[in-house]
């Protein structure tokens, strides 16, 4: 149930972030969704793609630090307070959500979210026991993408 | 780890026991023919003496010493290229020289015999840190000009033992052959072994699958906490391999196995430490500058060489049973201070800084500025896999306790930046450790 997040460590100047795009690109590996952090000096880059262990390998190769987290992709509701209900469940399990971003396409009437949260597991737990549909795989992220 | 003998007491390492009487004489004959051979030979030497009222004649003991005049850098880049041999050039079988970055480099030359005593001295070092005929050594310092390459390969081979003369860079293949010729010594600067084993989990090497025993590091000044971290990440013994181009190079001092700082193969060179300023002697155990004296160099005999090592040497009696003194590690030089904001601050105490902080490897660069008049440093860390978390936090937090770190031991606040893993300039000679960007 769980989704490898790639995250790099970029400085902040110019070009830190399209070298590793570029490598990527070139390797034709296809990124689903991303997101950056970003702190005065530095960011994060924080990367979803289809075949997470050989974009590591090629991005380590290249002399980035690289590290792997679960994230948890989940089905929203594209209404108001579509979000705010989803979360109020996770609080009242006690479940802390440290960052999330967006995917970039539409499902349906559904967005797609992938969060990083302190205790996955006992998320998805509790996400499947509120019928919240949870993605499973980096395949079904990218199927939700095309029509 | 096995030891072939008594802390690494080979035939070879007889001279390094000799009783200090005996040792004493021969250094006095020694340097006697040495001060005369300068006088007859070189311009500047017999100029400086001249001037001071001196000739070889009034060298009449080991304690003279201090009347005879430095020899400097300067001097050396004063006379380029050929200006201190002693020797004709048809004499002299090889040149080395300085990998400098600014203006003519510094030349050193060699005759056959310079050779066999260079020669001497390695495989002395070598027998003093457990190595012998028989072992695989990994010559990763860069062959050529630079005196690390050739010095350590000829030495090592004297002494029997296989060398796998791979020279300095391309990591990768530096591990594989590790690996697949089972060397069991390196020899490199310590940053770059350090960054061997950070480099070592991407081809998934373990270090439990090499054969690798011991580490012969120098050309780059280097501390304890370094030494500790090389040991534990590594399981390998790291010796301190102390020597300068001017000198010989490589093997002027080398640790035995008790590691407690290189003995000075005195028989051949002779060390005094001097007060920086007033250039007056030091009695043993106080620091000050390392001043060296060549005994048997017919090329280019050194008198008094002002090394700009800041060191003390000992006269303690090493648990190995050498006679020879031994030199404090040095962790610093003088040109590698820098005054900022009018406190003196060596490198060294950055790195001993960025090493407490737990899970740093220390590729780091310290960089000077001068921002309205106002001095500025930064200090560059290279983010390792160990210090990397997901979180922006986490890294700042990081930051922090890398800053403070810093500041607790030199009481200078600095700009700590974090910059991507490999990008900062990397040693396969010296590593570069202050880039001062200060017009004054």
């Amino acid at each position: 149930m769980k989704i490898k997040q790639l995250s790099l460590f970029l400085e902040n100047k110019p070009g830190a972030l399209s070298r590793p795009m570029r490598l990527l690109a070139k390797a034709k590996f296809n990124i689903v969704t991303l997101s950056i952090a970003e702190a005065n000096q530095f960011g994060i880059l924080r990367l979803i793609l289809n075949d997470w262990e050989q974009a590591k390998k090629l991005l380590e190769k290249k002399g980035f630090v690289v590290r792997v987290t679960d994230m948890v992709a989940v089905e929203v509701p594209d209404q108001p307070g579509g979000l705010a209900n989803l979360l109020e469940m996770l609080e009242d399990a006690g479940i802390n959500v440290e960052f999330m971003y967006a995917f970039t396409e539409k499902r349906e009437n559904k967005a797609v979210m992938v969060f990083r949260f302190d205790d996955p597991d006992h998320a998805i737990k509790v996400l499947k026991r509120n019928k919240v549909n949870v993605i499973a795989s980096v395949d079904l992220l990218k199927q939700a993408g095309q029509p | 780890m096995k030891k072939s003998s008594t802390c690494g007491f080979q035939p070879v390492s007889t001279p390094d026991f000799l009783p200090s009487n005996q040792l004493k004489q021969l250094q006095l004959q020694r340097l006697q023919g040495m001060v005369q051979r300068a006088y007859d030979h070189v311009a500047l030497f017999r100029q400086r003496m001249t001037e001071r009222g001196l000739t070889p004649a009034d060298l009449q003991s080991l304690a003279d010493i201090t009347q005879l005049p430095f020899t400097t850098k300067a001097d050396l880049r004063d006379t380029y290229p050929y200006g201190l041999f002693a020797s004709p050039l048809r004499d002299i079988v090889r040149l080395h020289a300085s990998t400098g970055t600014t203006g003519k480099p510094i030349v050193v030359a060699y005759t056959k015999q310079d050779l066999e005593v260079w020669q001497n001295v390695i495989m002395r070092s070598f027998a003093a840190c457990g190595l012998h005929a028989g072992d695989i050594i990994q010559n990763a310092y860069g062959y050529g000009l630079f005196t690390g390459g050739l010095g350590v390969h000829f030495g090592a081979e004297a002494l029997g033992a296989t060398v796998v003369p791979i020279s300095g860079g391309n990591t990768q293949r530096q591990l594989m052959l590790m690996k697949d010729f089972g060397s069991t010594a390196i020899c490199c600067t310590p940053s770059y072994f350090l960054h061997i084993v950070e480099r070592a989990p991407e081809f998934g090497l373990n270090w439990k699958d090499l054969s690798l025993r011991v580490g012969v590091f120098g050309a780059e000044p280097w501390t304890e906490s370094m030494r500790r971290r090389i040991e534990s990440e590594s399981g390998i013994k790291a010796y301190d391999i102390y020597g300068l181009s001017e000198i010989i190079g490589p093997g002027v001092a080398m640790e035995c196995e008790c590691q407690a700082g290189p003995h000075i193969f005195e028989d051949w060179f002779y060390p005094e430490i001097i007060d920086l300023k007033t250039g007056k002697p030091l009695p043993d155990g106080e620091e000050g500058e390392l001043v060296l004296t060549t005994l048997g160099k017919e090329a280019m005999p050194m008198i008094r060489y002002r090394t700009r090592d800041i060191t003390a040497l000992s006269s303690e009696r090493c648990e190995c049973g050498r006679t020879l003194r031994r030199i404090q590690r040095i962790g610093r030089r003088s040109d590698d201070m820098f005054i900022i904001r009018g406190v003196n601050v060596f490198p060294s105490q950055i790195e001993t800084a960025l090493l407490r902080v737990e899970g740093t490897l220390p590729h780091y660069q310290i960089i000077l500025t001068r921002n309205k008049g106002l001095d500025e440093v930064e200090v560059q860390v290279e983010v390792t896999r160990e210090l990397f978390a997901d979180t922006v936090g986490a890294i700042e937090q990081l930051q922090r306790r890398l800053s403070q770190s810093v500041e607790s031991l030199t009481g200078l606040r600095v700009n700590l930046r974090l910059v991507q893993p490999q990008t900062l300039q990397r040693s396969e000679g010296k590593a570069k450790r202050v880039i001062d960007q200060r017009k004054m």
